[in-house]
């Protein structure tokens, strides 16, 4: 049990980062209270966790089958670890980039092959997701300054329809950044989960790999309700100083793309119309919420987007994986060789 | 607790919206009053009339303070419009100004009592009602701003139409003033009084400027 700790670790780290993707803007501006942000953000992650998590964890356990508890406690710690050093360096990181690169680590490590139509899917949609919240992001900028347009809503009436438009928008994406991103907090431990099913009167069953979400949705609102603050407050304006509806835009776009690479329901409908259906893969929050401001900066001619700071983050994309590959190698070593820990079978 | 906190967030912008409104309705109806003060002022000099006005003038004035320190007590303590507030609350601080303005010339009337020949009252008169016209339009403007965007720029035009109207209604009545016959003194009095009524035009069309900038910046 002690070595799930790795992954509450990597829990509460999303928790205290990723919220602010969500709640970020809203928060910085005071538009919405902290206390409700993070009180809607932590039920909403949970649900989101429970409800909707299956569909990434299968796809991230086809990258690597870790299948011995250090292994995923290793992996868990080099994500967790690599994310923090980034995190000092000021760049905005992804939990997904470093568990991925964390897990190619244990499969370098143990020498398990690594699936590499998994890995090429999932390097795909470090390519697609921001392209594909620029694009959303983009539609509903235009969809958003006409109905601005023509409405003459009082300044004051769309400040509060704006507030509550930016409530609801992070309450989805809070359950979308739980459903899409808990596989990066517990997907390692799913194989070789400690817990056993729970059955409630025959008729509800409460399953290992549901505890165990339940567990991380948890280590993820510890996170975001101990550490998010600072974080929010800092985040938003960096890149491209936005307005509140703007801000509801970029939420929106993240949350519709993390939801469509974790809906299972909308994978099948693609798939039974004869779509090619969207790949469940955890995606990065981060790369996210960069895409879709830099979507909304486009359309303003890209004068106001610091493509400067874009540049680090890009850089900081690309290093990360790489970071967490060698942390984990290290840790793993150690865990093997100095606490005589068996990594793998 | 969260449908609790949403009625009463929109209970409140909605009380916000009407003191806001009434806000540019004293502007506008003080404007009005200034208008028949003027017009009385030069009938029928000092008369209980004329102070009753004076003293509508007043209370309506003290109103305005009183709905801008409460808009500015919600704004901050609700932290409404944190984009706009400064824009919004200086707004209202310059528009209580003009509102002041028109105070103080009624005042000034009241109390030193002015002596205009008649061949220079139709002048006044008509300098008065471009002032008024100019400040109507400005309330235009200001209603745009919260309710319109993309009409601002049509009202703020006609704020600086009236503002070159008032300028040249103004130096045309102050050459003939100099040109008259008054006393040295008189003329600086006259002077006096026809530059503090012009001045509210001048006030009016800078803040008229600011709401377009204001207007620019709430662009989403």
């Amino acid at each position: 049990m002690i070595f799930l700790l790795g992954g509450l670790f990597l829990g509460w780290s999303l928790g205290a980062n990723d919220a602010a993707n969500v709640f970020g803007t809203a928060v910085g501006t005071r538009m919405v209270q902290f206390k409700t942000a993070a009180l809607v953000c932590s039920v909403f992650v949970i649900l989101g966790a429970i409800i909707s998590g299956a569909g990434t964890t299968e796809t991230l356990g086809k990258l690597g089958a870790i299948n011995a508890l250090p292994g995923a406690f290793a992996a868990c710690v080099a994500a967790g670890l690599s994310v923090y050093i980034m995190t000092k360096f000021g760049l905005p990181v992804s939990t997904t980039q470093a568990i991925v690169g964390a897990i190619v680590g244990w499969n370098v490590y143990t020498g398990s092959s690594t699936n590499i139509k998994i890995l090429f899917t999932i390097l795909s949609t470090w390519i697609l997701c921001p392209i594909i919240a620029a694009l959303i992001a983009m539609f509903f900028f235009i969809i958003t300054k006409q109905i601005l347009r023509k409405s003459n809503w009082h300044l004051l009436r769309l400040d509060a329809y704006t507030r509550t438009a930016l409530l609801l928008a992070g309450a989805f994406g809070a359950y979308s950044l739980g459903a899409n991103n808990i596989a990066n907090v517990m997907g390692v431990f799913v194989p070789i989960s400690p817990f056993t099913d729970i059955h409630l009167m025959n008729v509800f069953t409460f399953s290992s790999k549901e505890q165990l979400f339940l567990l991380g949705g948890i280590a993820i609102a510890v996170g975001v309700f101990t550490y998010s603050k600072k974080v929010m407050f800092t985040v938003g304006n960096d890149l491209l100083k936005l307005s509140p509806p703007a801000a509801f835009i970029v939420v929106i776009a993240h949350s519709i793309v993390l939801f469509l690479f974790a809906s299972q329901g909308i994978s099948d409908f693609l798939h039974s119309i004869n779509l090619p259906s969207i790949p469940l893969v955890p995606v990065s929050s981060s790369q996210a919420v960069v895409g879709a401001v830099i979507g909304i900066g486009i359309l303003k001619r890209g004068k106001e987007v610091q493509w400067d700071i874009a540049g680090k983050i890009a850089i900081g994309w690309f290093l990360l994986p790489v970071i967490a590959a060698l942390i984990s190698l290290a840790v793993l070593f150690v865990l093997q060789n100095i606490f005589n820990q068996t990594v793998s079978f | 607790m969260f449908s609790f906190k949403t009625k009463s967030l929109f209970g409140q912008t909605k009380q916000l919206e009407k003191e806001i409104d009434q806000f540019v309705d004293i502007l506008s109806e003080v404007g009005l009053l200034f208008k028949s003060i003027v017009l009385a002022y030069l009938n029928s000099g000092i008369t209980d009339k004329f102070d009753e006005v004076v003293k509508q003038v007043s209370e309506m004035e003290s109103r305005a303070d009183k709905i801008t320190k409460e808009v500015e007590r919600t704004l901050y303590e609700e932290t409404l419009i944190p984009d706009s507030r400064s824009d919004v609350l200086r707004l209202l601080e310059h528009l209580d100004e003009i509102i002041g303005m028109y105070q103080g010339n009624c005042y000034h009337f009241s109390i030193q009592k002015p002596n205009f020949p008649k061949e220079f009252q139709n002048d006044l008169i008509k300098l008065s009602e471009t002032v008024v016209s100019c400040v109507e339009s400005l309330c235009l403007t200001v209603r745009s701003f919260f309710r319109d965007i993309k009409s601002v720029r049509d009202h703020a035009h006609k704020v600086t139409f009236y503002e070159k109207e008032s300028d040249k209604q103004f130096t045309s009545l102050a050459r003939k003033i100099f040109d008259s016959e008054l006393s040295l003194d008189q003329k600086m009095h006259l002077r006096y009084f026809v530059e503090k009524i012009d001045r509210i035009c001048d006030q009016a069309e800078d803040i008229a400027d600011e709401i377009q900038i204001y207007a620019i910046k709430r662009s989403i």
